[in-house]
């Protein structure tokens, strides 16, 4: 459950980047490949944000996809988990995108 | 001064000190403060446009900050950190207590020790002949950064010293959080099934070594080993594997090995520093 955590450490960041303001709304970039769980985040979220300036505020998730470029054939493919198979046979790929873990942009009021 | 950021904390003192300027920093532009790897929170609100503050900033990059001190402050002292990492009961105690023995109690490896509650675990490698420093979470799953800054400061430990991180056992979320170490050991042992990689590839994705221990339980337990390489090459696939037993020695040699070389250019670093 290192979501809790995660989670905490969003609203802390948020919180204080938004100066005392009300936060409405924090989107986020939770990879697909991100070893994040966004239903549990989701979950730890309304917990973290209790009592604070995000309390009420919405949970934005964005969820970049997992794509790779093969070593051996440098095709691009698609990730569901964090690991996969080329067409070419090809397991050491390298990732493009989809283990983002990122606070993108707030809105406050 | 903090040569890695500048940011003028004496981490000398003050390692777990948290980089939390947002008090004294006052702005008059309006752009945002990214610096790239070393943004250090300017959270004043001066970059709102309109009602919408961007920050494009990692969750966990407090965390990496103070993972990069961390790794700062041990090369800085000739110092290599381990993070030791597994399920419960994969034997990463046993196998540092082995690890300690071998060292023949000269003394060059100090241990912090994670644990959710107790401190059993230092006790044991105490026992072996090491220092140790335990660490509790109480609920938390891993250990992070903040805890290990503030470990090394009571451990102290001497130039040249190889620094064991146990992590708490667990294979999912100590993957996330680094905390500032030189390099991550990966521990299973047979009797966890040899698809373990695939179930908990962020774990073995992160290793720099990946150790099979118990393997004098082989004869005993369905457990392929060309099966489970082949699993663990699918999500690291340079990585290299060593078997081991620690309770009977197989593979120990080998290890040693492995962490005396990676002990080698630090002690030479900390010497000429």
């Amino acid at each position: 459950m290192h979501e809790l955590g995660v989670a905490m450490e969003v609203v802390e960041v948020a919180t204080r980047r938004a100066g005392g303001a009300h936060i409405r709304r924090i989107a986020l970039e939770v990879g697909v490949l991100t070893a994040v769980l966004p239903d549990a985040l989701s979950f730890c979220f309304d917990l973290a944000t209790a009592g604070t300036k995000a309390e009420g505020a919405e949970l934005e998730l964005r969820t970049p996809p997992g794509r790779a470029r093969c070593r051996d054939c440098s095709r691009e493919l698609r990730l569901e988990r964090p690991f996969g198979r080329c067409d070419c046979g090809g397991i050491d790929l390298d990732w493009l995108s989809g283990d983002e873990l990122r606070i993108v942009e707030l809105e406050v009021v | 001064m903090c040569a890695t950021c500048g940011c003028g904390i004496d981490h000398e003192h003050s390692l777990d000190e948290l980089h939390d300027h947002s008090g004294g920093h006052e702005h008059d532009h309006d752009h945002d403060h990214d610096h790239g790897d070393h943004d250090h929170g300017h959270e004043s609100a001066d970059s709102v446009d309109g009602r919408i503050i961007t920050l494009e900033q990692d969750v966990l990059r407090r965390n990496d900050h103070l993972a990069q001190h961390n790794r700062e402050w041990l090369s800085r002292r000739g110092l290599v950190a381990v993070n030791f990492v597994s399920s419960p009961g994969s034997g990463k105690t046993s196998l540092l207590e082995n690890v300690i023995r071998r060292d023949e109690g000269r003394g060059r490896i100090a241990v912090i020790q994670g644990d959710q509650a107790t401190d059993r675990d230092a006790e044991r490698v105490r026992a072996a002949g090491a220092r140790a420093v335990q660490l509790n979470t109480g609920t938390g799953c891993h250990l992070d950064a903040q805890m290990v800054a503030r470990a090394l400061e009571e451990l102290a430990p001497e130039p040249g010293t190889l620094v064991a991180i146990e992590n708490i056992g667990n294979l999912v979320c100590p993957a996330l959080f680094d905390l500032g170490e030189q390099a991550r050991l990966a521990l299973m042992s047979v009797p966890e099934g040899a698809d373990k990689p695939l179930k908990y590839p962020y774990m073995f994705r992160g290793a720099s070594l990946v150790v099979l221990n118990k393997i004098d339980l082989l004869p005993h337990v369905e457990f392929d080993v060309g099966f489970f390489r082949d699993c663990l090459r699918q999500v690291n696939p340079d990585v290299s594997c060593l078997e081991v037993s620690a309770t009977r020695g197989d593979g120990l040699s080998e290890l040693m090995e492995w962490l005396a070389a990676l002990c080698a250019p630090a002690s030479a670093e900390g010497e000429t520093a």
